[in-house]
């Protein structure tokens, strides 16, 4: 009687923590270099905010993460298990990246069709309900509000199960209140796996961060922010994640 | 219903002009008859008339659909290979600087006077637009997608990101292709039959003309271009009912402003 649930709780256990290690990145933008010799190690099951003014090299940093190469970027990516992190690895970016002709269903389910497999209906459909999208679920993208688009990337990436999740900036588009309760779905969901979030909003930082890393300077170096109290998501009115916004606007040069 | 209004009084402010000019210009019948005699041309003879239509309009019908399909396959074959851009793209290119009109004589010579030269014509005016049209979306397929698609796919499957994302987000390209086509296509057809033909709405024109015979060769002349208007709806209403996704009227718009 046990067992159905035993096998359902092994399913999650097979993205076990994943750590990432980035060696010597490099990108070189029209003969400048945004960064240079960048070091990055994330915990396997650590959900890290990167957080830094636009323009930085934030996104190329996360790019270079998810294998998506482009010119003048480089950098050694290995997994903590000294593999590829090639097929490991979810994306999430700002835009939604919903195709407007498949239902939200079938955009969830992108992934198994894309590798020719067979394609999961009622995980899909589970994710869809954990993340409010029941109802949902026949509906082409154009219909759905700017947050219940997010989301259901959310259940996207959530439906490719991999142990590594890269997060560009995916709420920043949202207005301030679908944006909280994205953020603590986002927390709630995600949690065990391996999570970066690069954001240039040091609330979010600070709200989703179990370690929150900084970038900042020409050519851009990182600095960690000693960790805060209290289990994500946090409360922004909580008095140590006002205290830690104050430091970070400090650092980064803006009070 | 405001729109066939329109559609209404357009046409009954032309055929007033039309009338007017005649009127005014006291122009002799066999220069340009007045509308009244071209519609009793047209109910008299609708019998004649609607046989020759049904020749052009196969003519157009099969040379949309080969031209589709022609086009469709080589825009593929662009975006899928290399080398056939290599070698195909200047050729294509080439054969636009051809007039159609030139080759015409051509292609009666070679395909006969019945519907295969008439059906060439057709394909090879549609065909460019078709082709460049659906390439160029191919081609311009957004770039975060295909980012989505990378990361999802251990390795490169190159025909399953076409499949599933290039050749969709595609289609509204196309799309516009197919409404270019629908407005030239008739001309293709029209344009072989002057050349050469026993039978068709330009068969039917030319007779007309040699035979003075000009009230006929205008009630031709309208169910050609009544011809034409239609396929060219039809072919908009139907892509639009297919690519219900895609913004082309406002209402839709609006919605999709909201993300």
């Amino acid at each position: 009687m046990i067992l159905p649930t035993l096998s359902t709780s092994l399913k999650g256990a097979m993205s076990l923590p994943l750590a990432i290690s980035l060696r010597a990145a490099r990108l070189v933008y029209s003969g400048l270099a945004l960064f240079d010799g960048l070091d990055l190690e994330l915990a396997g099951g650590s959900f890290t905010c990167l957080l830094g003014p636009s323009g930085i090299g934030k996104s190329s940093l996360l790019r270079l993460l998810a294998g998506l190469t482009s010119p003048g970027i480089s950098g050694q990516l290995l997994g903590g298990d000294g593999q590829s992190l090639t097929g490991r690895v979810a994306y999430m970016a700002q835009q939604d990246l919903l195709l407007p002709w498949l239902n939200v269903l079938d955009n969830v389910t992108l992934g198994n069709r894309l590798r020719g497999e067979r394609v999961d209906q009622q995980r899909a459909l589970d994710l869809l309900m954990r993340v409010g999208l029941t109802d949902a679920a026949s509906a082409r993208p154009d219909a759905l509000s700017g947050g219940m688009r997010q989301r259901a990337a959310l259940a996207r990436t959530l439906m490719e199960d991999r142990p590594v999740v890269l997060m560009d900036e995916p709420f920043s588009g949202l207005d301030a209140l679908t944006r909280l309760r994205l953020q603590a779905l986002a927390a709630e969901l995600l949690a065990g796996r391996t999570v970066l979030l690069v954001t240039h909003g040091p609330l979010e930082a600070l709200r989703l961060g179990e370690h929150i890393l900084i970038m900042n300077g020409r050519p851009a170096t990182l600095s960690v922010l000693p960790d805060l109290p209290g289990i994500p998501p946090r409360d922004p009115g909580d008095p140590a994640v006002q205290d830690a916004y104050r430091a970070i606007l400090r650092l980064l040069g803006a009070v | 219903m405001s729109s066939l209004w329109r559609a209404l009084l357009t046409v009954g402010g032309l055929l007033l002009i039309w009338q007017l000019i005649v009127t005014l210009g006291e122009l002799p019948p066999y220069l340009l008859p007045d509308p009244w005699a071209v519609m009793i041309r047209l109910w008299r003879d609708s019998g004649l008339l609607l046989s020759h239509a049904g020749v052009t309009a196969l003519e157009i019908g099969l040379g949309m659909l080969l031209g589709t399909l022609l086009g469709s396959l080589s825009a593929l074959t662009l975006s899928y290979s290399q080398r056939a851009r290599r070698w195909l793209l200047p050729v294509l290119i080439a054969s636009q600087a051809i007039p159609v009109f030139a080759i015409a004589p051509l292609l009666v010579l070679w395909l006969g006077y019945g519907l295969a030269s008439k059906i060439a014509m057709a394909t090879l005016i549609i065909y460019f637009p078709v082709t460049a049209n659906f390439y160029d979306g191919l081609r311009h397929t957004p770039r975060g997608w295909l980012d989505l698609a990378r990361v999802m796919l251990p390795e490169p499957r190159r025909w399953a990101v076409l499949r599933h994302i290039a050749i969709p987000a595609a289609l509204p390209a196309l799309a516009s292709g197919l409404r270019v086509a629908a407005a030239i296509a008739p001309i293709g057809a029209v344009l072989g039959e002057w050349v050469g033909s026993s039978a068709g709405l330009g068969y039917l024109m030319l007779h007309a003309n040699s035979r003075m015979q000009i009230d006929l060769m205008f009630a031709a002349l309208l169910v050609l271009a009544a011809l034409a208007v239609g396929l060219y709806f039809t072919v908009d209403a139907g892509l639009k009912r297919l690519l219900p996704w895609h913004p082309t009227n406002p209402e839709t718009s609006e919605t999709d402003s909201l993300s």
